[in-house]
């Protein structure tokens, strides 16, 4: 393990026009295409699978491991319909903002990596599923995929392969469910995006009911620089089951916040150094370890490993590696209500413990939130979160606990507190904004 | 129903064994835990499960765990039971042994209850609702929400008939998954998110579906009421009594819920075989036709002066009635397509026992000599397909048969066959009409006259299934095709009484359990069976059909009518009719004042369905039994006022009450006689012209048995001309401009919509708004003229 950067995806970030196939053709760019469409699919997949790239959206699954379910047996019904690739580009967690500046500054980095995996799993069509939001980041994706294909890397022959992969581009409509892989692909095929009953898993009928890979955008991102690496440069960084580099989004009450490329492992000490320190005046409270669904952790886990075993031994998850650092200043159950408004608001109202949770939830944060909280409040948001986590239909009801009663377990008094006296008292906003609002007067 | 066991046994079923709550239990692979849970006798709390309907998953109220998912390894978080197959060595706990199973129900109950307005005393729901009672028996007596509820302004109408309560909606998507799933009318679907996630329409698409009903059936909260029910009666002051629809052949069955002698709703009732839990929105609302103003209560007879009917007792009536009947000579008998089994027989009886003739025919609309040896060679005593069947034939024609309109039970079954992926569906018809694409229907496109020539074509093998409808009586040749056919048949007739009636041999060569009138043992076998004093022989002469028995009285070779339930302006010829009713003398036996009882000499009020016991004949040949609904007094059977005249003419029949005739009926039994041959028509093509007339009657249209239910016909699909654009080219007509189909006796005019008719062939509804019978003399392959309508006219 190494405690320096490793720019790798980031690398080019700051190269002129870095977003142009020129530009990225300049620094080594699709040097990686090349050496692929030299492999077959499978060589491929094992290259992958035995690099130990795990899914860089926050659960972690091994991405090689999971190309492999894709049925390509030909004798097999699901083995003769199409495959698809579909990159999960819905970024929307509260805290997390590493795909879109990837997707800005180098969406070619993306592009290459969507051609080599959807060569991987024999796919001919990759979509790539942007927040809609972001329509600037849509126009760079839609260009580059343009550049690409009038360079012969997308089409119908790619580098004269005789290999077809046709990219789409398309932009969301605006909801954080369509992050959910499988609501995502309803919405994908026009549809309310609401998460699907598995099974029948993705891998077995997905998109248009067609075996389908759904990936990160930084996992597919960094397939190119193992087909190029190799797996011993890239298991030379990160730690034995976390291999690998990754992107660490610091944000907050933080000197110099940004994108962090490093090993996986390193600790929020050592990025917390990198950037700069606290800012001025002020020492850590809390933090999330990769948004707001992953359990906060406190100063004592300044030292934790951040990759996926060490984060989880300590009670939480790596996630999205969306690291939100709050100071002193700042009010727990304020910052609680936020993000469980924030959960209330994007719940797709599929499920009952969800919908109707988030809706409750909201209402006895914002009485603790305003000093009017009641005997008992505690309890009963704890009890809430007991009969939503693991009684959701999909994982959004199972996050919109997790700041609760994490908060809860390291900040009880503050909860506490707020039967007394509102947060606003106690943590004035002003105090822990990052920018103190101009007077006007 | 024990044929249809004895099916079901043959085929192997794998079962899986798993332990439920420490008991063990097998049930058949596939088999979700929450209905293997039923077997054990533990009922799981649900609400977004529907036995029919696909599992979604969604209430999160049927949480169990899975300590072993039967590979030794169990779920780390409580299970949907409504979602999870079972598996070999599974082991599920309930809320009967789990903590944490129990826990999570009562959690989600609560949470479910967080937004519901608990308006239970003045909700229609309240007192049967699945929402009030699994709160009682899974949930906690007191919430600890004192929080903001969510509310809307209510009621949203989905549709005239159908409205929402958008505060008291559960989501569990019963609803709108019916819509899509069942009826193939997803107008109805799910909108916004989290908790504003509402049921919703599109701007200008409301809810009409012909099924629509059921969803209010199956909401498991008060969120979707019926507007006609809505806020007028609780249930537990309800009388329910099972019984079955009167509206089409498909026997389904329901359940009336009457209030103090007046029905107050119906509900689909649960038949498996027959109906499953669905009914068409006809037989859901089309109840309130008996209690029309024009009901008739009281005998009237014609006073010879005044020339008005005039109330009369009973004995006075039937004994009017007897003399005119005795005095008229010759008799005609036109019982109608509604009567039970039991009063057909009683027309059946009355008329070759009591007048001595086989001039009876039930067939109150356009018919053949082709179809009634049809019927009786081939229809009658046969029962080669059922409802089940449908959803496993590999190939089900449609010839002359629209069924989402005609008979909407059937128009499921094949929608559940075709969706799971076992049924195809061909239809021979005009063109794809919007039932049949929601079969997924391979049109054989077909001229109205020509369905003979697309039968024979279609190679048709013994398993595929044949069904025809009633409309095929005006294409020559085309009942021939089919009894000619290896397919099994079935002929599926509009009204619920028509097939009945056949069995009880109201047709001029056929007598009651198939036997025919050329049959001199027939004859003598019913004689022997039936006794009348004073006749030693039923007639052997073949009667006349309905068209001739008009003509005959017009000719005044007859002199007497007897009429049951028959509509003038259905029949073939309207004017013939009227024509007919005055000169003879008629007794007419009917429910509500017609167009037969203004021009009766006799009229004898008998009981609609609901006040009366019975049974309906389905088109599968499946007798459907119903008890009385309502104990009316005064309110007599067609069995018990012809009993009352042949007694009064000295010939009784008897049998006097339904009862006694199902007990005649039986004793009479099948006939296992040589049958009546098949006809053997040639097809003679369409009908000259240039344009010829494809039609039927739309589900929700202007027959009077859907009288006073003005919510439920503003569901009704517009009335408008189909016709090719070539065709509307032809006559001068844009597509959306008023279109008119005119013949020598009179005209319609309806918007035009270019569809993929055939050129040269119109499309129009047979009585939304005009009765082409009436108006036009005009049926299914007539020759009708296609001119622009008037306002273009006069804009031009």
């Amino acid at each position: 393990m190494t405690d320096t950067l490793t720019p790798v995806l980031s690398r080019n970030w700051g190269d002129d026009r870095a977003w142009t196939r020129e530009a990225y053709e300049a620094q080594g760019g699709y040097d990686a295409l090349r050496k692929a469409v030299t492999l077959t699919p499978d060589e491929i997949v094992t290259l992958v699978k035995d690099s130990g790239l795990r899914g860089r959206g926050g659960a972690g699954f091994p991405t090689g491991m999971k190309w492999g379910f894709i049925p390509q047996d030909p004798e097999t019904e699901a083995g003769r319909k199409p495959k698809y690739l579909v990159v999960n580009a819905d970024e929307s967690e509260p805290g997390t903002c590493k795909d879109i500046p990837l997707m800005m500054a180098s969406p070619h980095t993306l592009v290459e990596g969507v051609i080599i995996a959807a060569m991987a799993i024999r796919a001919e069509k990759a979509f790539i599923y942007v927040r809609g939001e972001v329509l600037h980041v849509v126009r760079r994706l839609r260009a580059a995929a343009r550049e690409a294909a009038e360079a012969g890397y997308l089409g119908t022959d790619v580098l004269g392969s005789g290999r077809t992969v046709d990219l789409v581009i398309h932009a969301g409509a605006g909801a954080y469910i369509c992050g959910e892989e499988t609501a995502l692909l309803d919405s994908l095929e026009g549809r309310r995006g609401q998460p699907r009953l598995r099974p029948p898993f993705p891998a077995v009928e997905g998109l248009y009911a067609s075996p389908t890979v759904i990936n990160n955008v930084e996992s597919i991102a960094s397939v190119p620089s193992i087909v190029s690496g190799g797996i011993e440069w890239f298991g030379s960084m990160g730690t034995e089951k976390s291999k690998g580099y990754t992107l660490y989004s610091l944000s907050g009450h933080v000197a110099r916040p940004g994108q962090y490329e490093a090993p996986l492992g390193i600790t929020l000490r050592e990025l917390l150094e990198l950037g700069g320190g606290m800012r001025e005046g002020s020492r850590l409270k809390f933090w999330t370890p990769g948004g707001s669904s992953t359990p906060l952790l406190t100063a004592e886990h300044l030292d934790v490993p951040l990759d996926y075993e060490g984060v989880g031994a300590a009670g939480s998850m790596l996630g999205t590696k969306a690291l939100q650092v709050f100071d002193q200043t700042t009010s727990v159950v304020r910052c609680v209500l936020r993000w469980t408004e924030f959960y209330k608001h994007e719940s797709c109202g599929k499920c009952t413990p969800c919908r109707e949770g988030t809706w409750w939830l909201v209402q006895v944060l914002q009485r603790i939130d305003a000093g009017q909280g009641r005997e008992g409040d505690i309890e009963l948001l704890l009890d809430l979160c007991d009969n939503i986590l693991g009684r959701s239909f999909c994982a959004l009801g199972d996050g919109a606990t997790s700041p609760i009663t994490s908060a809860i377990q390291y900040f009880r008094d503050e909860f506490e507190a707020g039967m007394l006296a509102p947060s606003r008292e106690l943590y004035p906003p002003e105090a822990s904004m990052l920018q103190r609002p101009e007077v006007a007067r | 129903m024990t044929l249809e066991a004895s099916q079901e046994t043959q085929v192997p079923v794998e079962l899986v064994t798993l332990t439920i709550d420490g008991v063990e239990v097998s049930v058949p692979k596939g088999t979700l835990v929450i209905r293997a849970a039923e077997l054990v006798g533990t009922e799981i709390p649900r609400f977004c499960d529907h036995p029919l309907l696909e599992p979604v998953g969604a209430c999160r109220q049927c949480l169990v765990q899975v300590p072993d998912a039967g590979n030794g390894r169990g779920f780390p978080k409580p299970q949907a039971s409504c979602t999870l197959e079972v598996a070999a060595g599974m082991v599920v706990e309930t809320q009967v042994t789990s903590a944490v199973a129990a826990k999570a129900q009562v959690g989600t109950m609560e949470l479910l209850l967080v937004n519901h307005p608990l308006d239970c005393p003045v909700c229609d729901k309240g007192g049967e609702c699945p929402l009030q009672n699994q709160a009682m028996s899974h949930g906690q007596g007191e919430t600890r929400f004192a929080e903001t509820k969510r509310t809307f302004p209510k009621p949203y109408p989905v549709s005239e008939q159908v409205l929402l309560d958008r505060e008291r909606c559960v989501l569990c998507a019963r609803c709108t998954r019916f819509s899509e799933q069942i009826a193939g009318d997803p107008f109805i679907a799910l909108v916004e998110r989290g908790a504003q996630q509402q049921v919703g329409i599109g701007p200008e698409t409301p809810f009409h579906s012909y099924f629509s009903g059921n969803t209010i059936q199956i909401c498991p909260v008060g969120a979707l009421t019926s507007a006609d029910y809505r806020f007028r009666a609780r249930p537990f002051d309800l009388v329910s009594t099972p019984s079955v629809a009167e509206h089409d052949s498909s026997g389904s069955a329901i359940r009336v819920d009457h209030r103090r002698g007046k029905v107050m709703r119906r509900l689909a009732g649960d038949d498996p075989e027959v109906n499953e839990e669905w009914i068409t929105d006809k037989d859901r609302f089309a109840f309130t036709w008996s209690e029309q103003p024009d009901r008739l209560r009281t005998p009237l007879v014609r006073d010879p002066e005044s020339g008005e009917l005039v109330p009369t007792s009973w004995l006075g009536a039937l004994a009017v009635a007897a003399r005119g009947l005795a005095a008229a000579g010759s008799v005609g008998v036109l019982p109608g397509g509604r009567l039970t089994a039991e009063d057909a027989f009683a027309y059946s009886v009355f008329a070759r026992a009591v007048l001595g003739t086989n001039d009876i025919d039930f067939r109150a609309r356009a018919h053949s000599y082709e179809e009634a040896a049809f019927l009786a060679s081939t229809v009658a005593l046969r029962s080669d397909v059922t409802f089940t069947d449908l959803e496993r034939a590999p190939r089900v024609v449609l010839a002359g048969l629209e069924p989402e309109d005609e008979a909407g039970m059937i128009f499921l079954r094949l929608r559940k066959g075709v969706r799971a992926g076992r049924t195809r569906v061909v239809t021979i018809a005009s063109h794809l009409t919007r039932g049949s694409r929601k079969l997924d229907a391979q049109l054989v496109a077909t001229r109205p006259g020509d369905e003979a020539r697309a039968i024979a074509d279609l190679d048709l093998g013994p398993a595929d299934i044949l069904l025809v409808g009633e409309r095929l009586a005006l294409v020559p040749g085309a009942l021939s095709a089919a009894a000619a056919s290896p397919a099994r048949l079935a002929w599926v007739p509009r009204r619920a009484g028509d097939r009945g009636a056949v069995e009880a041999g109201a047709l001029p060569t056929l007598l009651p359990g198939g036997r025919p009138v050329s049959s001199a043992a027939a004859r003598a076998d019913l004689v022997a069976a039936i006794p009348v004093p004073g006749v030693a022989a039923w007639p052997a002469e073949p009667g006349r059909g309905l068209e001739a028995i008009l003509e005959a009285v017009t000719v005044g070779e007859l002199g007497g009518l007897v009429v049951g339930g028959v509509e003038v302006d259905d029949l073939p010829d309207p004017e013939v009719a009227r024509d007919a009713l005055e000169k003879a003398f008629v007794v007419s036996l009917e429910v509500r004042a017609s167009d037969v009882t203004a021009l009766a000499d006799v009229v004898l009020p008998v009981a609609p369905p609901v006040e009366k016991s019975g049974t309906f004949v389905s088109w599968e040949g499946r007798p459907r039994r119903f008890g009385r609904v309502l104990d009316v007094a005064g309110s007599l059977t067609d069995v018990r006022v012809l009993a009352g005249i042949a007694e009064e003419m000295g010939r009784p029949l008897g049998f006097r009450s339904t009862d006694e005739a199902t007990a005649l009926m039986q004793q009479v039994g099948p006939w296992d006689g040589e049958r009546a041959p098949a006809p053997t028509v040639s097809p003679a093509g369409p009908a000259e012209g240039a344009v010829v007339l494809s039609t039927w009657r739309q589900l929700v249209d202007d027959g009077r048995g859907q009288d006073g239910q003005a919510l439920y016909r503003a569901t009704a699909r517009p009335a408008v001309i189909r016709a090719s654009a070539a065709t509307l080219a032809a006559a001068g007509i844009e597509d959306g401009a008023p279109a008119t189909i005119a013949t020598r006796a009179g005209s319609a005019t309806f918007p035009a919509v270019v569809d993929d008719l055939p050129d040269g062939v119109v499309w129009a509804p047979g009585n939304s708004g005009v009765n082409l019978r009436a108006a036009l003399s005009a049926d299914h392959a007539s020759a009708v003229t296609l001119k622009p309508g008037p306002s273009q006219v006069v804009q031009a």
